[in-house]
């Protein structure tokens, strides 16, 4: 276990990672929750997160990169302080989720997997999110909109854009 | 906080504590919560399974299999300890059903688990929630923390000899790891790349342990039957097809939403009744009837009862229970695009079949769709969805293959128009990229 003065996270999720590893019959099972609550924090999985990971499950570092790589809602380097993931699968492309993208894309004026210079937004077309009879539908951090259009979409942004200024 | 949507038909046997406020656990016990779990503690553990198969309970997961027989694959006796698994993975598109159980109902899952604890002799269980469910992993492990808190798990639960522990687990993002033994890898800490079977989880599944992996509507389910009786629960529905399920109906509707409607309940009711028909005065042009890895059907096959044996004779499958309408405007070359980029976009890649025949698709129906596409395409795609089908280790391979398949076959007009070289012939090509993911 990573000695508290080496932690590169927070107190409490250090104290929570403590747990975490105590929960399973095997330590490894902690390794996804643990990036992603990792990534939370931090923001992305840096290297130090890919160091300080492997070592409290007690893999190597290989092993921690080969899992990050799988999981898509993983990433190796920042996003804006709102990360806006506009779903355009099915049910939501049968309901405007393109058009919606598109929206965001010249409101935000970036492109797929990109951040504003303000480092405030970024985008991303993402799958189904599990919201397909309230569609089109986007998740702004963890947080759900649906049912939307165009001009409710930019009620959601300057919403987000408030609170950043508060 | 997303609603159950109401309409006469609605029969609320899963749905029975939506919206009162039931994920507060005094507000369960109130509403006859726990009470199931405390009738199996004086039953044999064969006689719950019994309970579980005279009601006629199918996976609700996708593949409808009969939840009381796979309870009973499990053996009596394992050197190993044997585990219970929930899977709120839901990933496929279409589907939004498991997240409003746990949301409004949090409890009933893990009175679900409990009941299936008792019945093959597990001692723990896992809940798995798809990662971007975030707010709903709160409000399940929430509710697992007031279970601790009263006694429920930990030790001796309800003041039994019986000990049971419930972890809540985040997913990260992967359709795939919604594959049962996908599942299991994720859970172990690993990339979500499915296990050649037998041996079967049943036998040997998390940690080599037997292992029951139910979908989280089903293990939800559980209790409800205990509460209404087994015959009561199986009469909702048709034969072989016990009780209600939850159906999510999304698409071109009046009204989409979640439903909870009895098995069998007839399909065209479902659109133009429950769903309130198709809007602005279009025609239906087709339905995907549960989840996109389902085949297509046409407007004048809908005529038929949503269980899983009347929709597979209709040639496609109830899975998920994600009804996708699509009105006449849709073009399906574009449609069976958007749905072959997802399978593309999630293939593990471990199986050559898979990983490049979703590719080859994907190619195919984009030069149709943005131009470029010769004669040759249409045929292509058929051959290379029918090389795909039962040639993969996971039927994801079969869940982008089917699909496919009949969306060339039923609307192959469509497709052909699709070959004048200059792309689809019903939209204007859009002004921007389409769909990157
Ligand atoms: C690619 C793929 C994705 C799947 N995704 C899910 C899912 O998200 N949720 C689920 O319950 N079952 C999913 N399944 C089905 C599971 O493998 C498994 O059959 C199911 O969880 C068993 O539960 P049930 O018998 O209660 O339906 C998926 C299957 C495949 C092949
Ligand atoms: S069928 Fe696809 S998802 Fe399944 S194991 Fe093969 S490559 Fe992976
Ligand atoms: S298709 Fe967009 S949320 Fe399901």
């Amino acid at each position: 276990m990573a000695a508290e003065n080496t932690t590169i996270f927070s107190p409490q999720l250090a104290a929570r990672f403590d747990r975490l590893v105590t929960l399973y019959p095997v330590k490894r099972s902690a390794l996804v929750p643990m990036l992603l609550y990792a990534q939370d924090e931090i923001g992305y999985i840096s290297d130090a997160v890919v160091a300080e990971v492997a070592q409290r499950i007690g893999i190597t570092e290989l092993d921690v990169r080969n899992v990050v790589s799988y999981y898509s809602l993983m990433r190796t380097k920042p996003v804006g302080k709102y990360h806006v993931q506009v779903c355009t699968n099915i049910s939501c492309m049968l309901r405007g989720g393109n058009e919606l993208l598109h929206h965001c894309s010249q409101r935000l004026g970036i492109g797929h997997k990109q951040t504003t210079p303000d480092g405030l937004f970024s985008l991303e077309e993402v799958e189904c999110i599990g919201a397909c009879s309230w569609a089109p539908a986007v998740q702004v951090n963890y947080d759900y909109h649906e049912n939307l259009t165009p001009e409710s979409m930019d009620k959601v942004l300057d919403q987000y854009r408030a609170k950043a200024s508060k | 906080m997303a609603y159950l949507t109401t309409h006469p038909d609605v029969v609320p046997v899963i749905s029975f504590r939506f919206g009162k406020g039931a994920a507060d656990i005094d507000r369960y016990l109130e509403l006859d919560g726990y009470k199931s779990v405390r009738k199996c503690f004086e039953m044999e553990p064969d006689a719950i399974i019994n309970e579980v198969k005279t009601s006629g309970l199918r996976g609700r997961g996708g593949a409808g299999f009969p939840a009381g027989m796979k309870w009973s694959f499990v053996p009596k006796e394992s050197a190993k300890p044997k585990y219970i698994l929930v899977n709120g993975d839901e990933s496929e598109p279409g589907t939004c059903k498991d997240r409003l159980i746990f949301e409004h109902d949090p409890h009933s899952v893990i009175e679900g688990v409990l009941i299936a604890g008792l019945a093959v002799g597990a001692k723990m269980g896992f809940i798995y929630l798809r990662g971007e469910y975030r707010f709903l992993i709160e409000i399940m492990e929430k509710a697992v923390a007031d279970a601790y808190q009263r006694g429920f798990l930990g030790k001796g639960i309800f003041g039994t000899k019986h000990d049971f522990e419930i972890v809540v687990q985040t997913g990260a993002g992967a359709y795939e790891v919604g594959e049962e033994s996908a599942l299991m890898e994720s859970l172990e800490g690993k990339r979500g790349v499915p296990r050649i079977r037998p041996p079967f989880p049943a036998v040997a599944g998390l940690y080599g342990g037997p292992t029951i992996i139910n979908n989280a509507e089903t293990i939800a389910t559980v209790p409800h039957i205990f509460r209404i009786g087994a015959k009561e629960y199986a009469a909702l529905g048709t034969e072989r097809n016990g009780g209600t399920r939850l159906f999510c109906l999304s698409g071109h509707l009046e009204k989409p939403g979640v439903y909870e409607l009895p098995m069998g309940y007839n399909l065209k009711k479902m659109i133009y009744e429950v769903g309130g028909g198709i809007p602005n005065g279009k025609k239906l042009k087709a339905v995907v009837p549960g989840g996109s890895s389902t085949p297509v059907l046409l407007p004048e096959e809908i005529d038929i009862g949503m269980d899983f044996d009347q929709v597979a004779k209709a040639g496609s499958m109830l899975g998920s229970g994600g009804v996708v309408v699509l009105d006449e405007t849709v073009c399906m070359v574009e449609f069976a695009l958007r749905t072959i980029k997802f399978y593309q976009h999630e293939s593990c890649g471990w199986c050559i079949p898979c990983r490049e025949g979703t590719d080859w698709l994907k190619k195919s129906l984009t030069r149709l769709h943005m131009g470029g596409a010769v004669d040759k395409d249409i045929d292509q795609i058929k051959y290379i969805a029918d090389n795909m089908l039962g040639r993969t280790f996971c039927p994801l391979g079969d869940a982008a293959a089917m699909p496919t398949a009949a969306f060339v076959k039923k609307f192959r007009k469509e497709f052909e128009d699709h070959l004048n070289g200059k792309g689809c012939p019903y939209h204007p090509a859009p002004d921007y990229e389409l769909a990157t993911v």
